[in-house]
């Protein structure tokens, strides 16, 4: 068993990130996830395990030194919060195209614009559609406890390297600053710099006489070419759709009504899910862990079950497109959820299945 | 055994930090533990609340609207948390500034002056240590030894030469506290 401690989502992600082997994190503050950057100052890793970590002039330039890192085959970490991941959102989609690896955490608070300091799930679209220009996606992860902010930065890593492609962990105001307990796996030494250009051939590990310049970009004047490498991309999303889809199930087998959720919402409905079975209302609660791509095969075979699905998120309903699309209208599909940085309630979940799709 | 908490007064009276020693002392008893804060954006002053769960099985929302104990520090506590103590459930509070008192007969209501108390052991700090104690003595569900040793653990080292006076106030604590005729 690791070690045992009472951390705060922001500090588990933090405490993953040095024992992950992460080589460079670039953030700038922003409320609710501020102590992910306090936390890597006050344990200072650049003198344990070599890792940079950089307090940057504005969230712009630390996506572009996130940029940089990944070009040259390293693994950054970059963090904030809404209005902060929009600022990144240029850089990412400059990522995404020249394919680099790198970690993305977005504590959302309550939008849209600078809006408030709460909790919310409203930046689901921008996460799992776009949010930067083009035909691009990331992989998107939803944790839903602390555990999960410090277990998921393995699975970040993993399929950073595994699809060249940004991964973006998509948090909320209330894992990012709740508190519980977290077992800590055990350090991973960062990669050497030769382990660094035998994984990463494509990097800019500086040219060697016996191969051809690497280079990094994101640019192709040519439509043709452009489209080659915009189909390759697909071709990535797809086998991600193929292969890397995650999700969890509780009280499904007998359900007749299904929760959607994901993140904080899903472990308030994991709640309203037991409120049900008290009353012998037989509720399931599907949690989607990957966002994109999304567990749309498995939710087509429940709609089958089922007599019905509410999607419940704290926004105004954005995953419910993605539900509706993979029930593709077998059984109907609602969604509710407080926005704004109002949290709903387990019985608030309830009432509304019941005036929603039970009726 | 499942115990859903809510501590709720003024930010700078330790609230948020009494919810971490009662987590991290939970966790030292084997417990599943979970410590939701809501706050606004100043450092002092302004409302704080913390919302703490410790149970002997995972605990699914950390998000509640009613608790089986609520730990009220201010009026606007008082008039916001009052009416979410489950039926039989209890409330703690201390009477210093507080105007409207708590009025339910569904549950059992208990008093703990620590804001004197602090100011009379001449450290106004261990306020909420004090509040903590008496929380201990209605609801004992963590042994003095394991909040000690969650103490400890919340506490950085250089600390630790003031966990005895810690323990005192909870000792006092658990002696000041007593039920509320109303």
């Amino acid at each position: 068993m690791g070690e045992l401690r009472l951390m705060k989502g922001n500090e588990a992600f933090a405490e993953a990130c040095i024992r992950a082997g992460v080589d460079a994190y670039f953030g700038y503050p922003i409320t609710p996830q501020s102590e992910v950057l306090e936390y890597l100052m006050s344990q200072k890793p650049y003198e344990t395990t070599g890792m940079v970590v950089l307090q940057a002039e504005s969230e712009v330039a630390a996506i572009n030194m996130c940029y940089g890192a990944g070009g040259a085959g390293f693994l950054p970490v970059t963090s904030s919060s809404s209005p902060g991941i929009s600022l990144k959102m240029e850089g990412v989609s400059y990522i995404a195209g020249a394919e680099l690896p790198l970690i993305i955490l977005n504590v959302v608070r309550g939008g849209p614009g600078l809006g408030d300091i709460q909790p919310a799930q409203s930046d689901y679209f921008q996460a799992t559609k776009g949010g930067g220009h083009g035909d691009y996606r990331l992989y998107v992860l939803a944790p839903s406890s602390v555990q999960e902010m410090a277990d998921f930065v393995l699975i970040a890593k993993e399929m950073a390297f595994k699809y060249r492609n940004p991964v973006m962990i998509l948090s909320d105001g209330i894992i990012g600053q709740m508190m519980e307990k977290v077992e800590l796996f055990d350090p991973i030494p960062r990669r050497t710099i030769q382990e660094v250009e035998k994984q990463a051939p494509w990097a800019t590990t500086g040219k060697k006489a016996n191969r051809e310049r690497n280079i990094i970009t994101s640019l192709d004047l040519d439509p043709l070419k452009q489209e080659q490498h915009v189909y390759h991309l697909r071709d990535k999303y797809s086998q991600m759709e193929r292969e890397d889809v995650r999700f969890e199930e509780i009280s499904t087998e007998d359900a007749e009504y299904l929760l959607v959720a994901y993140g904080s919402s899903a472990r308030i409905c994991q709640k309203a899910v037991d409120l049900a079975r008290e009353e012998g209302i037989k509720l399931g609660l599907l949690r989607a862990i990957t966002l994109f791509p999304f567990p749309s095969k498995r939710l087509a075979e429940l709609s089958n079950q089922v007599k019905g699905m509410l999607a419940v998120e704290m926004s105004l309903g954005q995953m419910v497109e993605d539900v509706k699309l993979a029930v593709n209208c077998r059984v109907p599909v609602e969604h509710y959820g407080r926005t704004g940085g109002v949290i709903h309630s387990p019985v608030e979940v309830l009432e509304a299945l019941k005036s929603k799709i039970i009726k | 055994m499942t115990e859903e908490i809510i501590i709720a007064g003024f930010g700078g009276q330790g609230v948020l930090s009494m919810g971490k020693i009662l987590a991290y002392s939970g966790i030292m008893q084997g417990k599943e533990v979970s410590w939701m804060p809501s706050y606004g954006p100043e450092m002092r002053g302004g409302t704080a609340n913390v919302t703490v769960i410790i149970s002997d099985e995972r605990i699914s929302s950390p998000i509640v609207n009613v608790f089986d104990t609520a730990i009220i520090l201010n009026q606007q506590s008082m008039d916001k948390f009052e009416k979410t103590v489950k039926p039989g459930g209890v409330l703690i509070y201390d009477p210093n500034g507080i105007t409207r008192h708590p009025s339910r007969k569904d549950i059992k209501i208990y008093s703990i002056e620590a804001t004197d108390e602090a100011t009379n052991m001449g450290n106004t700090k261990i306020f909420n240590m004090i509040v903590l104690g008496g929380f201990l003595s209605v609801k004992p569900i963590v042994k003095l030894e394991n909040v000690i040793k969650g103490l400890e653990k919340s506490l950085p080292a250089r600390h630790h030469k003031l966990i005895p006076m810690n323990q005192k106030a909870i000792e006092v604590g658990m002696e000041l506290v007593k039920e509320y005729m109303g």
